[in-house]
């Protein structure tokens, strides 16, 4: 699959998450935020970005339990909380939804 | 569950009313007649080109089971027959399949597949003779001279569209050979037609994708050894913050005694994660001299789901990390078909592993006999050994607020019979157990319907339809004693099972055993218990027994 913006063709998986994780760029992960019916904002952008950060030093989306203990820290919540705050910010789960925004491929295997 | 996929009512009533089991049904036309139609739901998504690449496989290239042209190659008729003709010559399991069968129907109603579509391609006598008609009608005399009279068929594209559609519908999960009186199983049926459409190119990401990564890593997530690292080590902090001890995994540690393999689920997805902390726990309390290998660091192997050849070089990395790190005997934890690889096939293809001992608990001195070949302990024989020594110092009514019920995992129970150490240790350190219908567990358990590699996300109608009759099992003993958690052994489970009781029966969680186990146990120099390894918080276990009536 694939999808237009400003000229460049984007490749994606059947599911719309990006190929080439290089490709990605602010404007394409507002696009891809459109296509799943996220408005984002800064609260949005904490979590794409330690995403991304996780994702360059370990080669791999974090999971979800440490992507919660990251943001209870960050804005000192109980993770329970913040596991209700990820959830909110992203409806169809913080691992498939947030992870395609942030130009991360799906995870495969006994996942 | 994505958009798109049926409403757990409407999938009810479609099969109640629609199954030709249930409904009570009866095909206007014969199986042969009926069209196979791919709509999304009903496959998973084709490999994608460059996973092909890497693993060398004939064909690479773009498609879907939706177009008309699949874009096999050229020969591909060749390519079949040939390949057909010279297993037929060398397995000799193969050819006895195809000529044995006397079409009794003892197996038709006993897949989950044809349960929950009512699909008569889904009777496990009907998935063989997919198979079992073209070779009648390419390779025996009655069958090519009288074709259809004695149920042969040539071989066509149609017939290989088939073939993905029912091969990638069975989950090789072996319930319908427990009652087939000549043994047939149809699990190495479906394995040899998996096997025939990857020279052709045909198969499907999800599997292929861990297999490329798990030769690459030594996982199937393609997790790499500083982040093996860093996750264990952050599921070490957690169980430090719930039970105030520090939890010692070692990496890589040349000269341990024990190494331990368990699926890289087990460390990377909820709920798998908190049997991590229970395995952790135990090896603690033990003093177990074990370590953990961040480059075979997966024990299922995918590749029992696409060739031979492949599930012996997954198979044989767990072996080579053994001898490398010069460790006695191997644990493995709580994985379905990574035991159907080491118990039925490991020695044959890489044993036998005499570089090993033959396993001896370090705690009890209980030798493991039945390992003698594989060196390998599965790691419930290896707790209900220390559970019957009484090593173990624990407190059940830490699980109080569990009721659980038991999902024999399909490998495990129907390939190496592992029955009753699961149950020795949940009875142990659970106070409140019930069984689900007699015909639906031990070796007639009911496969959770995502197995062999089809639990992806764009498979989730027909996943759920699979799932429908185990559910409908824990739903008798949810509504009958108030169950609200499915224990079970398997990585692949807990993700299944999860989104099949999401779906089906959604008061009902899904958990390891010994995730329950690491609940229980009392640590030394531990805080007070408030919390579960989930950071549920745990009320007033202490008051009572907590037993039924």
């Amino acid at each position: 699959m694939t999808f237009e913006m400003n000229g460049t063709t984007y490749e994606t998986d059947e599911d719309g998450y990006l190929l080439d994780l290089d490709v990605w760029t602010t404007d394409v992960a507002n696009h891809l935020a459109k296509i799943e019916e996220v408005e984002l904002s800064e609260k949005h952008w904490d979590v794409i970005n330690f995403l991304r950060d996780y994702y360059k030093e370990y080669q791999i989306a974090p999971m979800v339990k440490i992507l919660i203990k990251e943001m209870a820290t960050k804005n000192e919540m109980q993770k329970k909380e913040a596991s209700k705050y990820l959830y909110e910010l992203f409806p169809n789960g913080p691992a498939i939804q947030a992870c395609k925004i942030a130009g991360l491929p799906k995870p495969t295997g006994c996942v | 569950m994505a958009d798109g996929n049926p409403k757990k009512a409407d999938l009810a009533k479609s099969i109640e009313t629609e199954s030709l089991f249930l409904g009570g049904i009866k095909p206007d036309k014969e199986w042969t007649e009926l069209p196979v139609e791919f709509k999304p739901g009903n496959f998973n998504y084709p490999t994608k080109p460059d996973i092909i690449e890497k693993l060398g496989f004939p064909n690479p290239r773009k498609w879907t089971p939706l177009d008309e042209d699949w874009k096999l190659p050229e020969n591909w008729k060749e390519i079949i027959l040939q390949a057909l003709k010279d297993r037929l010559e060398k397995n000799r399991a193969l050819k006895l399949f195809m000529d044995t069968c006397v079409r009794c129907g003892a197996c038709a109603d006993k897949c989950h597949f044809f349960l929950g579509s009512g699909d008569p391609k889904n009777m496990p006598v009907i998935r063989a003779e997919l198979l079992r008609s073209v070779y009648r009608g390419e390779f025996t005399r009655a069958g090519k001279i009288l074709g259809k009279m004695v149920g042969g068929r040539k071989l066509t594209k149609e017939v290989i569209k088939e073939w993905f559609m029912y091969f990638y519908q069975c989950t090789e999960c072996r319930r319908c050979s427990v009652f087939c009186p000549y043994g047939i199983d149809t699990a190495e049926i479906t394995m040899l037609g998996r096997e025939l459409l990857h020279l052709l190119g045909v198969n499907i990401n999800w599997i292929l994708e861990p297999v490329v990564n798990c030769d690459r890593t030594g996982n199937h997530l393609g997790i790499e050894p500083h982040t093996f690292k860093q996750v264990v080590e952050s599921l070490v902090d957690d169980v430090k913050e719930i039970t105030g001890v520090k939890v010692n995994p070692t990496f890589n540690r040349k000269g341990a005694e024990i190494l331990f393999i368990t699926p890289s689920g087990d460390v990377f997805a909820d709920p798998g994660i908190y049997t991590m902390m229970g395995y952790m726990l135990l090896f603690e309390h033990i003093g177990l001299d074990y370590t953990i290998s961040t480059y075979s660091s997966e024990g299922g192997n995918f590749g029992s789901f696409t060739t031979p050849e492949m599930m012996k070089k997954l198979n044989a990395k767990m072996y080579m990390e053994a001898e490398r790190l010069g460790v006695k005997w191997i644990l493995g934890g709580e994985c379905g078909h990574m035991w159907r690889v080491v118990h039925q096939y490991m020695n044959t293809m890489n044993g036998p592993a005499d570089f090993l001992e033959v396993p001896v608990s370090p705690i009890t001195g209980t030798p493991f006999s039945n390992a003698k070949s594989t060196k390998m302990v599965h790691i419930a024989e290896f707790t209900a050994d220390l559970l019957k020594n009484e090593k173990l110092k624990f407190d059940a009514r830490r699980n109080n607020h569990i009721r659980t019920t038991f999902h024999d995992s399909c490998n495990p129970a129907r390939a190496m019979g592992l029955l009753e150490e699961p149950r020795y240790i949940l009875k142990r350190v659970v106070n409140n157990f019930h069984e689900m219908p007699e015909n639906t567990i031990r070796e007639k358990t009911f496969c959770c319907g995502s197995g062999s590699g089809l639990n992806t996300g764009e498979y989730m109608e027909t996943r759920m339809r699979g799932g429908f009759a185990r559910a409908n099992a824990v739903q008798h003993v949810h509504d009958k004693h108030d169950v609200n958690t499915l224990t079970t052994i398997c990585a692949i489970d807990r993700v299944t099972l999860k989104a099949a009781m999401d779906y089906w029966v959604p008061d009902v969680q899904v958990a390891g055993l010994h995730e329950l186990v690491g609940n229980a146990l009392i640590m030394e120099g531990e805080s007070e218990r408030t919390e579960d390894l989930r950071e549920d918080e745990l009320e007033d276990f202490e008051q009572g027994e907590g037993k039924d009536e």
